[in-house]
């Protein structure tokens, strides 16, 4: 994303005119350039006359800037109806002389020309016209009409060109429309005669939705946003976006919220998400998404802020008899205003009118956080690169006012890595990313819930279980024991099993030992007996060995006593 | 050029009554054309049932606004009705006698 204009005003030397309508200053870097033309061009029903009478007005609403209205097209009276929804009252603003209208009717049927003439008689027409009111804004509403009235081509361009040299010199600040012709800006050229500023309008339709446009063609002598930015109109007039100039300058907080789920806020490094950052819970169909959302929402509310939840899915009743579903009574902060539903289906206007209706919401309401539930509807509306840049503007508003914004997608199809990427392409502006993802196993579904990223955080890099029951969100450990990831009644059964085994191994152990204790004691007593045999043997050997030295005594007296007998020797 | 009699003849006086307003910026040159013109045209056509009315935007610009009025000269005819809008010094006295209803239109 490119920082494209920096908010600055009037460092271009070219004084500025400002115009007050919403976002058009900011592309402007300030304005009109003040005391010259301005050409708005674009096709019939583009806005070229809304805007035009809404510099008007806001000129003399907003800036002590009276202006003349001149329309080569309308009358004063349908000029005062067609703008009467828009709250303008320019039917008072024309009572206290701060706007003059001024209806141009000429019909070419009436007109004989009959030899040379100029316009002069338009010239005194505005002139008297500014001098009566003190005019500092003029616009020139359908100019191109004369030259539909007026038979001489040539004598309309003289005088026109003439025209617009006059009202430089007039010192007024003029916004000239004209029609979008095929191959030019407008059908007549204008754009050869206002030189300093040139705005195109668009109006074009996208798989049946409206969308508006505003360009600025050129800007002589100043810096411009050179984009095609989307434009609205609504009950408020004009709105060009972005309202808040998109850049990468706003301040990251250090501080945590609470994502209301505590074992969530653990696996998120202790706090929870970052303050003022942006949240992407992605995943199938029914993987708990909104109820996850609704967790945080309550998180907020509960500590005392406001929280703007936006649901493109579900009526604000249907969200509250879901959430109560689980445990979340969501209706005491809807009474305290601190939550605030918003139920719009997406297709019912343009992305443009989204992201403006968001941005008065939050502008009312200031919330702490935004939840938007879920933005892939928000691809039925635009194509990806639109979506994508309006995403890319939420994110970018919700970020510079310090808000934490929380987007849910859908993702299809249920292969994990299939569905580690979103449909809108806004992964990469999202500081934290939770995935929850079902898996199917033994004739369940069951939900698991991942960190896939979270910046700046040392989050846990496991999976859960996440159970919703009547009491509310629950994340339990999975079981990964045999190697495979087993969740729901599968894992309960698993567990079990596995206490079973466990009590079975205890016994066998416990067997084991007492059959070896036996062994031991058995040897040991084959040992005592064995060494009473050994004692008996010594025994016997000791006698053995007495009785024979007896003998040998014995033998020697006999022999000494047969001797002495035979008397030999 | 000063603005002329600016009585009307009502439509119960004798012939039809041509009530004639010429808006012009100024004495330019071309003003005082159309005045020229315009005047001889209808001594031609009109003889005595014509009423020239001169206005001068520069004097009365508000008229401009009032009277629709973008080109100068311009000649309108007030009566009899349809009014009839003439831009041009009204050189073309043909033109000028077509836009009339003084000629028929071709």
């Amino acid at each position: 994303m490119q920082t494209e204009f920096p908010n600055e005003t009037g460092q271009t030397g070219i004084a500025k005119c400002r115009t007050g309508i919403r976002g058009l200053d900011e592309i402007t870097g300030g304005g009109l350039p003040r005391g010259r033309p301005t050409l708005i061009g674009g096709a019939a029903g583009c806005g070229k006359t809304l805007l035009a009478m809404e510099f008007v007005v806001r000129g003399a609403r907003e800036f002590d800037e009276p202006g003349v209205f001149m329309a080569f097209e309308e009358s004063e009276e349908e000029l005062i109806a067609n703008v009467e929804s828009l709250g303008f009252a320019l039917d008072a603003l024309v009572e206290q002389n701060r706007i003059l209208l001024d209806g141009v009717r000429i019909e070419r049927g009436e007109i004989e020309e009959t030899g040379e003439y100029d316009l002069e008689g338009l010239f005194v027409r505005l002139g008297s016209a500014i001098a009566e009111i003190g005019a500092k804004r003029v616009a020139l509403d359908g100019v191109d009409a004369l030259f539909a009235a007026l038979p001489s081509e040539a004598i309309v361009r003289a005088e026109l060109r003439r025209l617009f040299r006059w009202l430089k010199d007039q010192g007024v600040t003029a916004v000239i429309t004209g029609e979008q012709g095929e191959k030019t800006l407008t059908r007549h050229g204008l754009e050869e005669y206002v030189s300093d500023c040139v705005i195109f309008l668009d109006h074009r339709m996208t798989n049946q939705v409206a969308t508006r446009r505003l360009r600025i063609v050129k800007y002589r002598g100043s810096r411009h946003g050179t984009n095609e930015y989307p434009t609205l109109i609504d009950q408020e007039g004009f709105s060009v976006l972005p309202i808040s100039s998109v850049s990468l300058s706003h301040r990251v907080s250090r501080e945590y919220v609470s994502t209301g789920i505590p074992r969530l806020d653990t696996m998120l490094g202790g706090g929870g998400y970052f303050k003022g950052s942006s949240v992407l819970l992605s995943g199938t169909s029914g993987a708990g998404k909104s109820s996850i959302a609704t967790a945080f929402a309550d998180g907020v509310c509960r500590r005392g802020e406001r929280c703007l939840f936006w649901s493109s899915e579900e009526s604000p009743d249907q969200i509250l008899r879901n959430m109560a579903s689980i445990g979340f009574d969501l209706q005491p902060y809807i009474d305290r205003g601190l939550l605030v539903c918003h139920a719009v289906r997406p297709t019912l206007y343009g992305l443009e009118n989204h992201l403006v209706s968001l941005h008065r919401l939050v502008e009312s309401i200031r919330p702490a956080a935004v939840i938007l539930d879920p933005i892939t509807n928000f691809a039925a509306v635009g194509d990806t690169a639109e979506v994508k840049t309006m995403l890319t503007r939420i994110i970018d508003f919700l970020k510079g006012a310090g808000i934490t914004g929380l987007f849910t997608s859908l993702t299809q199809g249920s292969e994990p890595f299939h569905s580690e990427r979103t449909d809108e392409g806004v992964s990469s502006l999202i500081d934290t990313w939770l995935m929850l993802q079902m898996v199917q196993s033994a004739g369940e579904r069951n939900r698991l819930l991942y960190v896939l990223k979270s910046r700046g955080m040392a989050h846990s890099n496991q999976v859960r279980e996440l159970v919703l029951d009547n009491e509310g969100i629950h994340l339990s450990d999975v079981y990964t024991g045999t190697g495979e990831v087993l969740t729901g009644a599968a894992r309960i059964a698993q567990e079990t099993r596995d206490q079973a085994n466990n009590v079975a191994a205890r016994k066998a152990h416990v067997r084991e030992q007492r059959a070896l204790q036996l062994k031991r004691r058995d040897l040991m007593a084959r040992i005592q007996s064995l060494e009473a045999q050994l004692v008996a043997i010594d025994e016997d050997a000791a006698f053995a060995t007495a009785e024979e030295a007896q003998r040998v005594v014995n033998a020697a007296h006999d022999e000494a006593a047969m001797f002495h007998a035979r008397g030999a020797d | 050029m000063n603005q002329t009699d600016t009585t009307l003849h009502g439509p119960d006086e004798a012939g039809p009554g041509w009530c004639l307003r010429l808006y012009v910026a100024g004495q330019s040159p071309r003003s005082l054309r159309a005045f020229e013109n315009l005047k001889a045209l209808c001594e031609t056509h009109l003889a005595g049932h014509y009423d020239i009315e001169i206005v001068d935007l520069l004097e009365n610009p508000r008229l401009a606004r009032g009277d629709q009025i973008v080109a100068v000269p311009t000649l309108v005819r007030k009566l009899p009705e349809p009014v009839r809008k003439i831009i041009g010094d009204l050189s073309n006295t043909e033109r000028v006698l077509v836009g009339l209803d003084l000629r028929p239109r071709r």
